[in-house]
């Protein structure tokens, strides 16, 4: 294709980017039959002559990246592309980028979490980019017999003496075989192109048309429909089925007993199979499934409970620095204060899903996966096949947060599609998702702490009681030992003489649990910040003053909390009526603060307006890490005030929308964001937003109100009214 | 089951299916057209937005039956292939979509909003989007796009 060509076809229509649905395979004005005789599927094979493994050029000059990283909303598909287009000096707005299948012997480690993604291959990518671009320099070099010293490189050309120039596409052919110096010359960063402009990113074309492809849309030949009935309570087998009315229904051809893999807690299930969605999910709905061993007593009521009973008991020590102990004792006026975290659910908004083709020793999924090599991993061992057998195609995953890191409805396709000898889409329904987990751990936070005589903390405590990820999903043991990431990230906070952590295991068995957005910083941060707030209240000092005086040692988030300061308009006078707060976190090697203005509205507040900065390193793409702090505020307030999960008797009262709400358009306050400049390595910008989204706003109720909230949820619109 | 006529962006299907099938299910696994989401299929979320005969409906919870002999419009149908839809145009230029997946939704939504409001204010963005959930929270800039469309 020439180059011309395919910027106009990916130019607005996105068609570039995939094989699309094609109309045309639709009858028009005849009878359509089911639609599952297209092969809709994600285009993912690179054209041309691989310079590595993420590269491809074309001799019609071409450029072709490969995006290894899943993309879930955060902005990979365009970030890691751009990270080897920037040292290839090639504009990523004129090329060609792919999403790669499941390869980690390929491409390495391919799993998005954590933050990590730009983080960890900034380096490596960059060194790929500038080795492709050493090997054309090289090519282009010896086609002119001259010095690799005498040519540079501009958007996609090598550049000669006297302006002589050859395309990238030219010179690819000689390139290939060019071999690569042990050392690299990389690009300064001041001599960077694409990096840092906020370019726009190449997969939103494809996303407002209704072009881009998600998990749900994936068909292939001769696929059938799967919906799920899971057994309710986590745990248990199916005893009898009754499927009499579900075989009734017109398109119903199968009902099969399956699994729910969850590693430890792996569960039955039951399946309907049908010729078309609708026809399973009635079939599902009319099924009569008696299950076994599934009763347990587990309510929130009671862990939380049990969770406020055992901030007293002692715990085990996390960290400690100076004596606690001692310097607590010391001082007449002791602060302590308990705070609590609900458990939560993700809530991606694309539903669970999975569409596999299992024959013979061969697998093959269409998969919205976090963790591709996991995953296949996952599939071998269950499937009982090779790895080398495994194709995993990765759609766009319609958002994430962590919960698309382990892989049930991926597994549970598979076992479908080995059991009936098709391929089958699975796809739960928002209930099955929201009432069976797993969720974000709830917590109870205990803090202890002293002031010196000048105002100053000189003792703090903070006790975690919360239950654990690695425990509910591995059975590790976290009785006997701290759970490193269940204290993330309460020490690389403030220098605090007289410091010490501690953890006290909660065990909320067969309840699944796993990393939501952010982990544990969602939680500890709501509990550290609210008490760094009551210190500086009782020290009768200012709460960014107080801030700014702990972090004196932290060149970095000073900096970045003193220039929130002065964007905020923190020190001027406030509105009549008005109350402000602050909170930062560090969260995945970034740093985020926001100051939150709320004004009071009858018995409650209403949020008039945030001010954020975020301090990641170098701004790969700002306008995305913009947006990405967007999404950290909008899902930190719906985790401040709308709904916790709740269970009684063992079964999940909250299932849909309706009753695990969400924030919506009309509550988003005036939001002003920004970026901190420098040039430290970047990390990633997908969750250090969250954690002090909370505790900002509480901070500014206590401000307004004097009313302190210390257990999420509340209802922001009673918070006004003290008792 | 039946034979059941239906105008989808101006092109006219015959489908056999169950009356009581909810209009997002026809349109994604007959028709074909799988931009329409499904988000939580009790008219909560508006990731199945379409129009019907020029008004926003949730087809996940629209049975066949009331969409016969209706004009239904999704979001395949309100650009051509040369020219996106002025809030198409609007929501790449404010970088609206994170996910996307509630995007066309989200469009289907704002397209109806200013056939209604050519200027509308923020009082009628919030009323006609609040139907409209965005879980990885793009709202900031939905309302951004919203006013960027009803300039241009
Ligand atoms: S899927 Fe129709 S409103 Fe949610
Ligand atoms: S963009 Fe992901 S839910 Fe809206």
């Amino acid at each position: 294709m020439k180059r011309r060509s395919f910027l106009r076809n990916t130019g607005l229509t996105g068609a570039g980017l995939f094989v699309g649905f094609s109309l045309t395979q639709c009858k028009v004005d005849e009878v359509p039959g089911i639609i599952n005789l297209l092969k809709t599927n994600i285009d993912n094979e690179a054209i041309g002559l691989a310079l590595n493994n993420y590269l491809n050029i074309d001799p019609s000059g071409l450029i072709t990246i490969m995006a290894h990283k899943p993309e879930m909303g955060q902005g990979t598909f365009h970030s890691i592309p751009l990270i080897l287009a920037e040292e290839l000096d090639v504009d990523p707005d004129g090329i060609s980028i792919k999403i790669a299948k499941g390869d980690e012997e390929r491409y390495g480690p391919q799993g998005v979490g954590g933050s990590g993604s730009v983080r960890d291959m900034w380096m490596p990518l960059r060194n790929l980019g500038a080795s492709a671009r050493h090997m054309l320099r090289q090519a282009a070099a010896n086609t002119w017999g001259i010095d690799i010293k005498d040519t540079s490189t501009d958007n996609g050309f090598v550049i000669g003496k006297e302006g002589v120039k050859l395309s990238y596409g030219d010179l690819v052919e000689k390139a290939k075989d060019i071999e690569v110096p042990e050392t690299i010359e990389l690009k300064a960063i001041s001599e960077f192109k694409y990096i840092g402009k906020s370019k726009k990113r190449t997969d939103i074309n494809s996303k407002v048309n209704g072009s881009a492809n998600f998990g749900i849309d994936m068909r292939v030949e001769g696929m059938v429909y799967a919906s799920i009935v899971h057994c309710p309570g986590w745990k248990g087998t199916v005893k009898s089925i009754d499927d009499a009315d579900t075989r009734k229904i017109a398109g119903v051809t199968d009902v099969v007993k399956t699994v729910r893999p969850l590693f430890k807690n792996t569960q039955e299930a039951v399946a309907v199979i049908a010729d078309t969605y609708w026809a399973a999910l009635q079939g599902a709905r009319a099924l009569k499934v008696s299950w076994e061993d599934n009763k347990h007593a587990i309510s929130t009521e009671d862990i939380f409970k049990t969770m406020h009973s055992k901030t007293k008991e002692d715990g085990m020590l996390d960290k400690e620095n100076g004596q606690f102990e001692t310097a607590f004792a010391k001082s007449d006026t002791p602060f302590e204060a308990t705070y609590e975290t609900p458990f939560l659910s993700h809530s991606p908004i694309e539903p669970m899903g999975c569409l596999a083709d299992v024959k013979g020793d061969k697998a093959e999924v269409w998969a919205t996966t976090q963790t591709p090599g996991w995953c296949k991993g996952e599939m071998a061992k269950m499937l009982e096949i090779k790895p080398e057998n495994i194709t995993i195609n990765i759609p766009f995953l319609g958002g994430a947060f962590g919960r698309r890191l382990i892989h049930g409805p991926i597994l549970q396709a598979c076992d479908l599609s080995k059991k009936i000898g098709k391929p089958v889409r699975v796809l739960w329904t928002r209930e099955e998702d929201t009432m069976n987990g797993p969720f974000r751990p709830g917590s109870v936070n205990a803090l202890r702490g002293t002031l010196s005589a000048e105002g100053k903390i000189d003792s703090l405590e903070h006790k975690v009681v919360t239950p654990s990820i690695g425990h509910a999903l591995f059975g590790r043991d976290a009785s006997t030992k701290v759970p490193g990431s269940a204290m993330a990230p309460l020490h690389e906070y403030y220098t605090i003489p007289n410091y010490r952590s501690k953890y006290v295991f909660m065990d909320v068995d067969p309840m699944p649990l796993l990393w939501w957005r952010s982990v544990y910083s969602s939680t500890n941060v709501f509990a550290h910040e609210s008490f760094i707030d009551e210190l500086a209240v009782a020290a009768k000092k200012d709460p960014m003053d107080f801030r700014l005086d702990l972090l004196e040692d932290d060149e970095r988030k000073h900096k970045l909390l003193k220039t929130l300061r002065q964007r905020s308009d923190w020190d001027k006078a406030l509105p009549e009526g008005w109350g402000k707060g602050v909170a930062i976190s560090h969260c995945f090697q970034a740093t985020a603060a926001h100051v939150v203005y709320i004004s009071k509205t009858g018995t409650g507040v209403k949020i008039e307006k945030i001010h954020t900065a975020v301090d990641c390193g170098i701004a790969v793409n700002e306008n995305n890490i913009i947006a990405q702090a967007e999404g950290c505020i909008v899902m930190g307030l719906t985790a401040a005030y709308k709904d916790a999960m709740i269970v009684k008797d063992g079964v999940t009262q909250n299932s849909n929308f309706h009753n695990y709400r969400m924030l919506r358009i009309n509550e988003i306050p005036e939001l002003d964001i920004f970026v901190m400049k420098n040039e430290e390595s970047p990390v990633g910008a997908g969750e250090p937003g969250l954690p002090p989204v909370a505790p900002a706003l509480t901070n500014a109720i206590f401000n307004l109100t004097g009313n302190r909230i210390r257990k999420l949820p509340f209802e922001l619109d009673k918070v006004g009214v003290i008792g | 089951m039946g034979q059941i006529k239906l105008s989808i962006n101006g092109k006219s299907y015959t489908i056999d299916a169950d009356e009581s099938m909810p209009l997002l299910w026809a349109v994604r696994d007959f028709v074909g057209l799988t931009g329409s989401k499904f988000g939580c299929g009790i008219a909560q979320c508006g990731a199945c937005t379409m129009h019907m005969d020029g008004e926003p409906i949730r087809s996940c919870s629209v049975p066949l039956a009331s969409a016969k002999g209706k004009k239904i419009t999704t979001i395949e149908g309100i650009g051509t292939e040369d020219k996106l839809h002025a809030v198409q145009e609007a929501w790449i230029e404010e970088q609206v979509p994170q996910c996307g997946y509630c995007q066309s939704g989200q469009i289907m939504s704002a397209v109806a909003l200013l056939k209604t409001h050519a200027s509308p204010t923020d009082e009628q963005i919030d009323e006609a989007m609040q139907g409209n959930i965005c879980r990885c929270g793009t709202y900031d800039r939905i309302r951004k796009a919203i006013k960027r469309a009803a300039v241009g």
